[in-house]
């Protein structure tokens, strides 16, 4: 379970969020500007809340009272961005083990190739994430934040820089993924899209929380 | 005309010895010194910076000796070096090397601090997120996309040491088999008489050097590119 209550100051734009999730996927559902990422970046703790608490199952990650905030390398929350940011001096097959380097793992190859099958990626591993295509390189992505074994997995629009055609081609795979049963915080501007993945929604309106609860919310407001 | 005699030989493998020693120990310096001005604000970093470049803009016999008051045997720094360490640099190769480190660390400094500065450091925060600790960031993901600028600081490096003259020799003088560097011995030898042919072979193999630095720059910034653009 998922527990966040933070406030934050980014120059005139303030957040004040608020809300707790037991959602397989929760969706975070706001227009660009509402402080999606700011709040998911929180969540990984690559951004530090001026007050507030946010903890995941049993553990504390950030209580600002007493002066708690998890580095991210030990939060084990696994981050997909919109861009990808896949390394661009390793090619995809390290790109897929970085993770479990980094967390010194042992080395699963029963896992990686369950993975690699389920995105479709086995045919791209000895490639530069300068060969690849936009949807290839997300797929990636998502490859590589689920192999470094993360007990959440956030994701930031992961559709967000792909067009249509693309968003079909990626949609099915984080269905799939949906159904691997990692806890998932879906951020998106498009309600279509939530619809059809997210199992609850957190609805964020200029840096508030302004609706919570299962898909119908989605029905109430539109983001302008 | 082109036989080198052993004591321009002496000179040549000094210089190479000088150079390359300034060079290699001078860039880990040179990272974290980069490092620092790319990423850290800290009070007192315009001063530091600049005190980076000051022998850029010094003349090269003030650094010298400046060298000489600091590291010589009455020094400061050179008289405990010496009594408790047994590290001398005066009069020495090692002086040379220090004073051609010196010389040449802002040239060595400022393309590794601009191409740390270029490292787009959103993949840093990827890299934190997938698990790695800030130390692990720095040596997966920060060092190797800096790699091109590292290697072109240390090519720069090289060849201003290898030409390094002034503070050299006002800092170790010019001693044959010790302290005198190819510069210092062409320097001699248009001092004395016929010594002109001697001076010109040093002078061909300060352009080779020279001209092999530069290519070998230009083909490791090449390669170091196209391993991070990823084809």
């Amino acid at each position: 379970m998922l527990r966040v209550d933070v406030t934050k100051q980014l120059g005139e734009f303030s957040l004040e969020a608020s809300f707790s999730s037991e959602g397989r996927v929760t969706g975070l559902f706001g227009a660009s500007g509402a402080g999606k990422t700011s709040l998911i970046n929180m969540i990984a703790g690559l951004l530090r809340p001026d007050r507030g608490v946010i903890t995941l199952d049993d553990e504390t990650l950030d209580d600002t009272s007493k002066g708690i905030h998890v580095l991210p390398h030990r939060r084990r929350i696994g981050y997909v961005f919109q861009d990808a940011r896949l390394f661009p001096h390793l090619n995809v097959a390290q790109n897929l083990d970085y993770g479990r380097r980094m967390n010194r793992l042992a080395d699963d190859p029963a896992q990686r190739s369950r993975i690699t099958d389920l995105l479709d990626i086995g045919s791209l591993l000895d490639r530069r994430p300068g060969r690849l295509s936009g949807g290839e390189r997300q797929r990636v992505a998502l490859g590589r934040a689920l192999l470094s074994k993360p007990r959440l997995l956030l994701m930031d629009e992961p559709l967000g820089s792909l067009d249509e055609g693309r968003k079909v081609e990626i949609l099915p795979y984080l269905m799939r993924l949906r159904d691997e049963g990692i806890p998932m915080v879906y951020v998106s501007h498009d309600a279509a899209e939530l619809r059809q993945l997210a199992t609850q929604i957190v609805m964020l309106r200029n840096g508030r929380v302004t609706a919570l609860g299962g898909v119908k919310v989605l029905a109430v407001g539109t983001p302008v | 005309m082109f036989e080198i005699t052993p004591a321009e030989w002496t000179a040549i493998l000094l210089s190479l010895r000088v150079a390359i020693i300034a060079t290699l120990v001078a860039t880990p310096f040179g990272i974290a010194l980069a490092w620092l001005l790319a990423r850290r604000n800290f009070w007192g970093k315009s001063i530091l910076d600049a005190a980076v470049h000051l022998p850029l803009v010094l003349p090269p016999v003030v650094t010298g000796y400046l060298l000489l008051l600091t590291f010589g045997r009455r020094g400061m720094v050179g008289a405990w070096l010496a009594d408790h360490l047994g590290i001398v640099f005066a009069f020495r190769w090692t002086g040379a090397a220090l004073a051609c480190g010196v010389m040449s660390f802002p040239l060595l400094v400022r393309p590794i601090r601009l191409s740390i500065e270029a490292i787009d450091r959103r993949l840093e925060q990827a890299s934190s997120t997938l698990g790695a600790a800030p130390w692990q960031v720095f040596a997966t993901v920060t060092l190797p996309l800096a790699l091109p600028g590292i290697l072109a600081g240390m090519v720069l490096g090289f060849a201003k040491a290898i030409g390094e003259f002034g503070a050299t020799i006002t800092f170790v003088s010019n001693i044959p088999g010790e302290t005198q560097t190819i510069s210092s011995a062409i320097y001699s030898l248009i001092q004395t008489p016929d010594g002109d042919s001697a001076a010109m072979r040093l002078v061909v193999i300060s352009i080779v050097i020279a001209m092999g630095a530069l290519i070998a720059s230009e083909w490791f910034a090449r390669r170091a590119t196209q391993r991070l653009h990823g084809n």
